[in-house]
């Protein structure tokens, strides 16, 4: 699938296997959160970069003890509306601390881009490579946010602080 | 009132700008149906029966004189002359283009207005009460805490996609007007043992289907932790809450599901990581919003107004007015103005172009530029000077905005219904306005006293029948219009849901059948007691008796 | 995908999309706010062709495109469902005017 990342179209280095296949020695593999949890020790043992993706119905919790081992999270929008994966992003970058790939898959579209960058995500893969500069367009729809979302982004209470407290 | 800065104007200007090029992708067909319907329902537009329907927030129901012009502007240019103001404070316009909407919304941000989240599965409007800041008996300004999570819930882009709807309300009085424990968050502001200010907060209100009262699911929460706690909430409802039934959608279901008890311990490990953190609201944050609520600059005016009390002898009209339209105000010489929606046979809650235009004038000249929007589809003046009642009264009833009748059985709450919305199975304004000339006569419903019928057309209870003294509920029987009725029915702190009290009746019987109501009521009363005291007394028995009597 | 209605006569129903205005597929396949001037399927087949066109505007043209059933009566045309006679004949109440400050 195209894989959208650092703002434009990327090739895509990882490996998504299914739960019956082998594991591939070095490449960069992704294997779901149940296979994760039943061959934990040799995934981690293997040295090359590993990802996990999550259902949304999973608990992130049990990836908190491999949190700093893990390269890649893959969540998941089964349908665009169904919103929970924003939630799981979040527990993952500000609770736990994950600093690797946060990748959205399943039903992505361009007007829920920017609230995903702002749950965490930093790649996307798109049904349409044609879209990915809609995507990126989508990303500066707004300068203003009014939440801290562990983004960074400073939110505009923040800025107000900053503001007064400059002209005290 | 709050007043935008920069940043809250930026804010709105780029949301009308994605909305535009959503309507242009939409109407290319770049955007399905399917695609579009949450975005244009996160802007408060709804495809109703006849037209797109849309629904402009007026935050914790205030609203200054500009912005009930800008209105009635809308209504003027972009709509057929009026509007319906609702039972979430808001007001909704009924005949919308959707190749207009973007412009509508672009005049609205000129005047600080915008209809971003009053539809849609996010976090919908922050009610309070419509006497906030100017209540006796208050103990501090719910509004403060409206705006403050109106800000935080503003295109959160964690709590976009909910399980469902998400409604909050905060009262600031004992006396709940704000109907806080039939929400999906009820927030009580309250003081502890110390004597300090705080939040009692209740989760899991709320009508429609399955109608519950909140629980609480703390006591007193300070005021710092009250982003940090509701985010904590709407965590917890977002991961858990079901999504695999439409009906079972809300945070209420949930609570109910897993237990109140469940539910704090989700919430307050939730909390446990995130207190303290970047949601901390510090005394600073507080105080800048709070001065933005500050009261107006009131004159010293005597307690008592002897033309005021002159007329009182005088007019029977002008006494009825002040009995039942008139609050006191915390301001010694001051009231609280209620402006009455519902003249005898009209639809509830309506105002025409030219009457919001003559109510934004009266707020200049008497209530300090400053109007609110009650949860009983009707208006208030709420800063106005005792000395101006009577002129006051005659402009309004000039306008046909002075009925004497808050709170009493004309003046009715009642949703758009089958007239207008496509979920409904009945209609209900014209119930409505039957019963309004049934009781025409002001000297027998001011006998009769205080009775709140509220009337919906369909489960999804938007008329808030279940918490009416008396409550209407529309059903289809064979598709003909029957009309369910429930007693006893709350809203206020001693929050309790209507019983239905027999079988439906059809469309012709239904308004003798409220007459029986009151009737029985009338034969059963003691002193001093309202309708919902005397059926909270005697019970179902003698009503259900004399309804289905005939029978 | 739009469905037929279980009923012998049957017409096509839709918002347009632009404005939101009430239309009825007709028979030159254009959507008009007149229901006079609705298209009445008879037989399946003629439900099949409604269909057939609710599908091919549902895009662009109109939202919610469906089948309801009607009644005919010396050639004037009704809706079945109670809802969907007031889509068609609209509100059964009289609304303010713009200018009025009192309800009729």
């Amino acid at each position: 699938m195209p894989l959208l990342k650092d703002g434009r179209l990327v090739e895509d280095p990882w490996r998504i296997i299914d739960d019956a296949s082998p594991l591939p020695a070095r490449e960069p593999t992704i294997v779901s959160f149940a296979r994760f949890q039943a061959e934990r020790d040799q995934l981690l043992a293997r040295g090359a970069p590993l990802g996990v993706r999550l259902r949304n119905s999973d608990a992130i919790d049990a990836l908190a003890g491999a949190i700093d081992r893990l390269d890649l999270i893959a969540l998941e929008f089964p349908k665009f509306s169904d919103g929970r994966a924003y939630s799981q992003a979040r527990g993952l970058r500000e609770r736990l601390g994950f600093a690797g790939e946060l990748r959205a898959t399943g039903d992505v579209l361009i007007d829920q881009a920017l609230f995903m960058r702002r749950c965490g995500f930093d790649a996307w893969e798109i049904a349409d490579a044609a879209k990915a500069p809609r995507f990126v367009e989508a990303f500066a729809t707004f300068s203003v946010f009014y939440q801290p979302a562990g983004d960074g982004r400073a939110a505009v209470s923040a800025l107000r602080r900053f503001a007064s407290a400059g002209r005290a | 009132m709050y007043t935008y800065d920069e940043h809250d104007r930026t804010f709105v200007a780029e949301r009308v700008a994605q909305f535009r090029d959503q309507v242009k992708r939409r109407l290319l067909g770049e955007l399905t149906e399917e695609q579009f319907k949450p975005l244009r329902l996160t802007n408060g537009l709804y495809l109703q029966l006849h037209a797109y329907m849309l629904r402009v927030a007026i935050p914790y129901g205030t609203l200054s004189s500009a912005q009930m012009r800008m209105l009635a502007h809308i209504a003027r240019r972009y709509d057929r002359g009026y509007g319906h103001f609702t039972t979430r404070q808001n007001i909704q316009f009924n005949w919308i283009k959707l190749e207009d909407a973007a412009d509508a919304l672009d005049d609205l941000a000129s005047v600080e207005m915008h209809a971003l989240q009053t539809s849609g599965n996010c976090i919908r409007n922050t009610t309070a009460d419509q006497w906030a800041g100017v209540a006796i008996d208050e103990i501090e300004d719910p509004r403060i805490w409206c705006e403050i999570i109106r800000q935080w819930s503003s295109l959160h882009p964690e709590f976009t996609f909910l399980p469902r709807k998400f409604k909050i309300a905060v009262t600031g009085s004992p006396n709940d007007r704000a109907a806080v424990r039939v929400h999906d968050i009820g927030l009580r502001l309250r003081r502890d043992e110390k004597g300090e200010v705080g939040f009692e907060v209740i989760v899991g209100g709320g009508l429609g289907r399955t109608p519950m009262i909140g629980k609480t699911i703390r006591e007193f929460l300070p005021k710092r932790h009250l982003l940090s706690y509701l985010e904590a909430i709407l965590r917890a409802y977002n991961l858990a809450g079901r999504r695999d039934n439409l009906y079972k959608a809300r945070i209420k279901i949930l609570v109910h599901e897993i237990g109140v008890e469940e539910m704090r311990r989700r919430v307050e490990a939730e909390w446990a990581a995130i207190r303290d953190g970047a949601l901390d609201l510090p005394p600073q944050t507080i105080d800048a919003i709070s001065r933005h609520f500050s009261p107006p600059a009131y004159e010293p005016q005597p307690a008592v107004d002897l033309a005021v009390e002159r007329l009182r002898l005088e007019s029977v009209s002008f006494a009825r007015w002040l009995k039942t339209n008139v609050a006191p105000h915390r301001e010694p010489g001051y009231a609280i103005v209620n402006l009455s929606l519902k003249p005898e046979g009209a639809p509830p809650g309506d105002a025409s172009a030219a009457q919001m235009e003559a109510v934004a004038d009266l707020a200049l000249a008497h209530s300090h530029d400053e109007i609110r929007v009650s949860h009983e589809q009707n208006l208030v003046l709420p800063h106005v000077k005792r000395a101006d009642l009577p002129t006051l009264w005659r402009k309004l009833a000039a306008i046909d905005l002075a009925t004497p009748n808050l709170g009493l059985v004309s003046d009715i709450i009642a949703c758009p219904g089958l007239d207008y919305c496509a979920l409904a199975n009945a209609r209900s304004i014209p119930v409505a306005q039957r019963i309004t000339r049934r009781f025409a006569d002001l000297k027998r419903q001011h006998d009769i006293g205080e009775l709140k019928i509220k009337i919906s057309g369909c489960i999804n209870a938007c008329g808030h029948h279940h918490v009416g003294h008396i409550g209407i509920l529309g059903v289809d029987k064979n598709g003909e219009e029957f009309y369910q009725i429930t007693l006893g029915g709350d809203g206020t702190e001693t929050t309790a849901l209507g019983r239905i009290i027999g079988p439906a009746v059809s469309a012709d019987d239904v308004v003798d059948a409220i007459e029986t109501l009151v009737e029985t009521y009338l034969q059963k009363r003691r002193p001093g007691e309202r309708f919902v005291d005397t059926y909270r007394r005697v019970g179902d028995a003698p009503f259900k008796e004399r309804l289905y009597a005939a029978a | 995908m739009a469905k037929a209605a279980k009923s012998t006569l049957q017409i096509a129903t839709a918002n347009r999309l632009r404005d939101g205005a009430v239309v009825f597929l007709t028979v030159d396949g254009a959507w008009s706010t007149s229901l006079a001037e609705a298209r009445v399927a008879r037989t399946a087949a003629d439900a099949d062709h409604l269909i057939a066109t609710c599908d091919r505007d549902a895009a662009t043209v109109v939202v919610g495109p469906t089948l309801i059933a009607v009644t005919e009566h010396d050639g004037v045309i009704e809706p079945v469902d109670l809802r969907e006679r007031i889509r068609a004949n609209g509100l059964t109440i009289d609304t303010i005017a713009a200018d009025a400050v009192r309800y009729l």
